[in-house]
């Protein structure tokens, strides 16, 4: 999974940087698995690594993109960009070595009375019903806007 | 043995491989799917905190369902963006970020 999100960061051509993106995607819905989520993982390989990464593809061989030239790098920046990532990186291995509550084993599931599925639909509808349908709406609003930004004309 | 601090290094260096991308790529798409690819990593730290956090034996449901949604808006956002992406491209013919500077100071 590191290695493809890697691949995204590094590779020059747009489309091998798609495509490494929806490894890594796969790599972390196996992750879900491991979890024991199995519907987000289901969720994420439907939606993120199929549906988002096709538009992905269509919108980069619609725009015909090549790989992009080398250009003047700016070694300030690109200094500066890797000195914040090394300091998140190194202030989070500090914070999960700091406390003996992240290094607890996996707790044990009890034996399940319904199925994965089943209780996200519970939730989902019984303690999460308006957000569900609000959601619903900025969908709607999504795709109407979609319709009208893709219009030959703005007016 | 897998612990919880494991699943979110993991997460931690996905994220900040996705903020590398968007701080150092110059093209616009690269820079959106490196922002995809955070979004993604904390919903791994989520999925990874409703596992590790059990209530009554079950995993924390509350967690993933606010997994969903971020899947979701992200979703909504990725075909927004991309329609402005394609717009932009219309009006200027161009992806790379520094040839579009007319709202710059």
């Amino acid at each position: 999974m590191i290695g493809f999100g890697a691949g995204v960061v590094v590779l020059r051509n747009p489309v091998a940087c798609a495509l490494s993106l929806v490894a890594s995607f796969l790599a972390l819905a196996a992750l879900f698995v491991t979890l024991d989520a199995y519907f987000i993982a289901i969720i994420q390989v439907l939606v993120t690594a199929g549906a988002v990464m096709v538009l992905f593809l269509f919108i980069i061989m619609l725009l015909n993109l090549q790989a992009e030239v080398r250009r003047r790098v700016k070694l300030g920046a690109m200094l500066g960009g890797g000195l914040v990532v090394l300091c998140f990186v190194e202030l989070l291995s500090d914070t999960l070595s700091s406390s003996p509550l992240f290094s607890q084993p996996l707790p044990p599931l009890a034996e399940p009375l319904h199925s994965d599925v089943t209780m996200i639909g519970l939730t989902l509808f019984h303690s999460f019903n308006l957000p569900f349908q609000i959601i619903g709406v900025l969908l709607l609003v999504a795709t109407v806007g979609v319709v009208l930004l893709s219009r030959q004309t703005l007016k | 043995m897998i612990t919880l601090s494991h699943y979110l290094m993991a997460s931690g260096i996905l994220f900040a491989l996705g903020l590398t991308g968007v701080m150092l790529r110059r093209n616009i798409i690269i820079v959106f799917m490196c922002l995809e690819m955070m979004l993604s990593a904390t919903n791994l730290s989520l999925v990874a905190f409703s596992r590790y956090g059990v209530v009554q034996g079950h995993s924390n449901y509350q967690a993933q369902m606010l997994v969903f949604f971020i899947i979701t808006v992200a979703a909504a956002e990725v075909a927004v963006g991309l329609a402005i992406i394609v717009a932009l491209f219309r009006a200027k013919q161009t992806i790379h970020t520094e040839d579009l500077n007319s709202l710059k100071f």
